[in-house]
């Protein structure tokens, strides 16, 4: 058993270790292995009690990994994910995240990407109340010519802790490595939170690392123009937060999964809205 | 339709209307000229309901009903339409999606059913036809990389979808050029009927050669201190505002901010 991790440690920053340490002595993670060529993960957490898991995903050389991995576990849930995925010489990875259940959820992923490889991930946080989500990504480019690109877009509401460590590690041997990272934060209440820390090591001359961060709040001037249009507040914040992580969102085709965020961004700004 | 009774304003303490008095009657367009900082925004932007404008006297009534005690959206949805001087843009909202939600919205608070997605799209098209935007521009992000003149055809592609019984339009025709200023007259001269009625607010008499007002008032230092019909507008373009100042005993017709 591992030790449990502590504030020290770069990864563990902001997570909420007061609830892991009561956990933690029981900790018995669940492991999950998919190898292949072709292969599509549609992992769904819901329910109560502790998510916990490290998944390990080999993708073949030229092969494709398409996935969704939806964070909707209940209320008092916690959630400390883990995937290690690696990806072979030129292959795909297109990846999207919704993080917006668990009263700790924690969706950390480990991506190596051989010569040629690409991966493009979205994710979406959404927080209300109490609830701290995080998505932790460390990319490493371990190839020559990988890409990747993560978009991640974090709304939160109440006292909500949202955060995004992301570290793109660029090995010695990552020449012509093109990394992107962008995330943004909408702050719906003056007591919500979000923490962004790109973090790069490069051992390679010739890469291009780009990483951009920004929190802001609803725009006034666009709530005030849907309101002289006739759209009442509540439904019109919905709308500029759903547009807001639809960014993070553009591979998540239509279905059960976008339908369940809309929801829950509703349902978080009408709540607002009847404080 | 609007009756305006000494009205006033501040923004941050300071006053913009002061005693302003104007009645619109249905049918009628009345255009109201003014220098800058005379007022004319901030009237559009009280009519409208915009936070941060704090009324301190006088009422606005619509059609019987006290205009200022209600929500920005709720008086869209009683027919009030604002014509934004710089129409806003809204990544990530497409502007059919904008206009249904804002059509279905009044729609709902009116306690009419909503419209369907055919009917609504046909009157999409039919809108940006009349305006002359390509409808592909209908379903990009709300005015996002719009240039000026298009900002102002899709706030008449609005206007015309949503059929309000009073626009205010402020300043629509600034950043126009003289055909798209013709396309966006005639967008508002084909919404006029004997139910509904126009505010222009602007600072030139062009627009007034294509949409002929019924009265023309001049705002100065947040009040009307001039009306008359439309030959007043070529009177004030040949003068300028300085001699109706002086006669109506405004020392500066600067003196107040928009």
């Amino acid at each position: 058993m591992t030790a449990l991790p502590t504030r020290k440690q770069e990864a563990w920053r902001y997570a909420d270790l007061a609830r892991l340490a009561t956990l933690w002595p029981s900790r018995a993670p669940e492991h999950r292995r998919l190898a292949g060529a072709d292969l599509r993960l549609d992992d769904k957490i819901s329910g109560e009690g502790w998510h916990d898991a490290e998944v390990q995903i080999d993708v073949g050389q030229n092969g494709q990994l398409t996935g969704l991995i939806e964070q909707a576990a209940s209320a008092d849930a916690t959630v400390t994910m883990l995937y290690r995925i690696a990806l072979a010489a030129h292959a795909r990875a297109d990846l999207t995240l919704i993080n917006a259940g668990a009263a700790y959820g924690r969706l950390a992923l480990d991506i190596s990407l051989a010569e040629g490889a690409v991966l493009t991930l979205g994710g979406a946080i959404v927080g209300s109340g109490a609830q701290n989500l995080e998505i932790i990504t460390t990319v490493r480019h371990i190839g020559p010519g990988a890409t990747s690109r993560q978009i991640i877009r974090a709304v939160a509401a109440g006292r909500a802790v949202t955060s995004y460590l992301g570290q793109v590690a660029v090995a010695r041997e990552g020449q012509k490595t093109d990394a992107e990272q962008s995330f943004k934060a909408l702050l719906l209440d003056r007591g919500a939170t979000a923490n962004a820390k790109p973090e790069l090591e490069i051992y390679a001359d010739d890469v291009k690392c780009a990483h951009g961060a920004s929190v802001g709040e609803l725009d006034a001037a666009a709530l005030f123009y849907m309101a002289s249009r006739g759209i009442a507040p509540i439904d019109a914040e919905a709308l500029l937060a759903g547009a807001f992580v639809d960014d993070a969102l553009t591979g998540l085709p239509e279905g059960p999964a976008r339908e369940a965020l809309a929801a829950r961004l509703n349902r978080l700004v009408a709540e607002r809205g009847t404080r | 339709m609007l009756e305006i009774k000494s009205l006033r304003a501040e923004i941050d303490g300071k006053t913009i209307l002061d005693n302003l008095t104007l009645s619109i009657g249905a049918g009628e367009v009345h255009a109201i000229m003014g220098p800058n900082g005379a007022g004319k925004s901030t009237l559009s932007y009280v009519l409208s309901g915009r936070a941060g404008y704090e009324v301190t006297g006088g009422s606005v009534h619509f059609n019987g009903e006290d205009l200022l005690a209600m929500d920005p959206h709720e008086r869209a949805a009683a027919g009030v339409f604002l014509g934004f001087q710089y129409p806003v843009e809204i990544p990530g909202v497409s502007n059919l999606l904008f206009l249904r939600t804002a059509l279905n919205a009044q729609r709902t608070l009116r306690g009419e059913p909503e419209a369907s997605g055919a009917d609504f799209m046909k009157a999409a098209k039919l809108a940006a036809a009349d305006m002359g935007l390509d409808f592909e521009m209908m379903k990009r992000s709300v005015n996002q990389g719009f240039s000026g003149g298009e900002k102002k055809r899709n706030e008449m592609i609005q206007m015309a979808l949503l059929q309000p019984k009073l626009a205010v339009l402020d300043e629509t025709d600034s950043g126009l050029d003289i055909d798209a200023l013709r396309v966006v007259a005639d967008g508002i001269n084909r919404l006029r009927s004997p139910d509904r009625s126009t505010l222009l607010i602007t600072h030139y008499q062009r627009l007034l050669d294509h949409v002929k007002p019924d009265h023309v008032h001049v705002l100065m230092a947040g009040r009307i201190v001039l009306s008359g019909g439309a030959d007043l507008a070529l009177r004030l373009e040949a003068e300028g505002y300085a001699r109706i100042a002086a006669e109506a005993g405004v020392a500066n017709i600067m003196d107040t901010a928009a």
